[in-house]
């Protein structure tokens, strides 16, 4: 199981990294293989201030459905568009190209917070 | 939870494992969406041994299975199958299945794994004519072998021809060197030239293993039941449980072909589903795809253009062959037109789809 040192993770299943003013957010790898094979994200809440914890979207598998939370509170800048024709991307490279949303923190300090990569892999 | 008799073999080739209907299964392999594919382009093996198998037998097989079972029993001559279903009091479905005649005496039911008991004590209740039947669920193995492969591997393993058992029929062969094993050329999948065959649980390791082997060549692999549920429901087959239940009429889920009004066959409850034929149902089981963009699934409403609610999914998925988000629900009857728009119900959004003829998917 793949889980980056340099990415911090939520009991949820999901990581955040930081980039510049922003943050990247997506699915880990344990997520996307107790998923299996994705064939839809739907993201509408692009523009919206959520917080931590509230649900941003929704991932469906083949047989299954399951919301997306904020991983902190903050404003969702982005959806990762490539997504929308090509979600098996997340399964592919979940840490990559399978990133979900962008967001503006409200406060980027809560990401240190969050579980490292030995926290999370305890949790799993 | 029970264990079929390849439980090591799913557990050696990492399968995810679930319970279902009362077994340890294998829900995938590798993943459903490449399991599909296998299916339709080479050759899979799907373990449905947690299926049940009933023998009904003697004298008196035929008055019981008349009255239990919607299809004509007396059309089936030795070495055929039939798709019949089980009627209740109550208007519905006790469960789907494929009847098997060996001889005038002699009839294999091939029952819903999570219907064995009910239909095992709903086929004792009902059997006051005083045929012999047994329940022989639980020495018996299943094995469906499907795909446009699954002949040329299945050769390999048998003397008999395989084109002489054409598509709903079976023998009785020799295969992979052992005897008494039941080769039928059914399956869920819609894949033709495609095989389910029946054995005791002690050959189980010996034919998985000549299976794999013979089907090698063409890249045969394990397929769980998440790829058994996509290619079911690209053929519009219906799940029972989903798409047919204990308040389903086969007339209204379609499945008027194996129910028959004949002379002499007073099977449980005919009056009321005859009378649905002749005067009108109040809703049909129907395919439907999406125009927008969204997944239908089991339980969500289905709408008409002002959000009155007009139906409910029984079953949904994205197709892995046709990459269309398709579904199958009771419609109100004036909403199930070929083409007629509906809206499904997806997270308080109504989203476009239409009715469509099934199969979804047609080879």
């Amino acid at each position: 199981m793949n889980i980056p040192d340099n990415l911090k993770y939520t009991k949820e299943h999901e990581w955040i990294r930081m980039d510049g003013d922003f943050a990247i957010v997506g699915i880990t790898d344990y997520a996307q293989n107790e998923l299996g094979d994705i064939v839809y994200v739907e993201v509408e809440t692009v523009g919206e201030t959520l917080e931590k914890e509230e649900t941003y979207g929704t991932i469906e598998a083949v047989k299954t459905v399951s919301d997306l939370f904020m991983p902190v509170t903050g404003e969702i800048i982005e959806f990762n568009e490539e997504l929308e024709d090509n979600p098996e991307i997340i399964n592919s490279d979940p840490y990559g190209k399978g990133w979900i949303i962008k967001i503006k923190p409200d406060n980027p300090s809560d990401i240190m917070d969050l579980l490292d990569s030995a926290g999370y892999k305890d949790l799993i | 939870m029970k264990n079929t008799a390849f439980i090591r073999m799913h557990e050696a080739l990492g399968a995810k494992i679930v319970p279902f209907a009362g077994f340890n299964m294998p829900i995938q392999f590798e993943g459903v969406n490449a399991e599909h594919e296998t299916v339709r382009k080479a050759v899979g093996v799907f373990d449905v041994s947690h299926m049940g198998e009933i023998w009904v037998r003697g004298p008196k097989a035929v008055e019981l299975l008349q009255k239990l079972l919607t299809n004509d029993v007396s059309k089936l001559v030795d070495g055929k199958i039939q798709y019949t279903c089980f009627t209740n009091h109550l208007g519905g479905i006790v469960d789907d299945l494929l009847l098997y005649r060996f001889d005038a005496e002699n009839y294999l039911l091939a029952i819903n794994a999570s219907n064995i008991e009910k239909d095992w004590k709903w086929m004792q209740e009902n059997n006051d004519v005083g045929a012999i039947i047994e329940n022989a669920s639980d020495t018996t193995s299943q094995l469906a072998i499907q795909g446009p492969k699954a002949m040329a591997t299945l050769q390999k393993l048998t003397n008999v021809d395989l084109t002489t058992i054409p598509y709903y029929t079976f023998k009785v062969i020799e295969f992979a060197g052992l005897k008494d094993v039941i080769m039928s050329a059914t399956g869920y999948t819609g894949e033709k030239n495609s095989y389910e065959i029946y054995f005791p649980n002690e050959y189980a390791g010996k034919i998985w293993n000549a299976v794999f082997e013979a089907g090698a060549e063409f890249g045969i692999k394990p397929i769980g039941l998440g790829a058994r549920d996509t290619l079911r429901l690209e053929m519009g087959f219906c799940l029972y449980g989903n798409d047919i239940n204990e308040t389903t009429s086969p007339i209204e889920a379609g499945l008027g072909w194996i129910t028959k009004f004949v002379e002499g066959k007073d099977f449980i409850n005919r009056a009321y589903h005859e009378n649905l034929k002749i005067n009108g149902v109040t809703r049909r089981l129907r395919g439907f795809e999406m125009i927008d963009k969204g997944i239908p699934r089991q339980h969500y409403e289905i709408c008409d253009a002002d959000g009155n609610i007009i139906g409910k999914v029984t079953s949904g998925t994205m197709s892995p062959s046709l990459k269309k988000a398709i579904g199958m629900g009771y419609l109100k009857t004036g909403f199930d037109a070929f083409g007629q728009e509906i809206y499904i119900k997806i997270r308080e959004k109504l989203l476009k789809a239409k009715v469509v003829k099934t199969p979804f998917y047609e080879g």
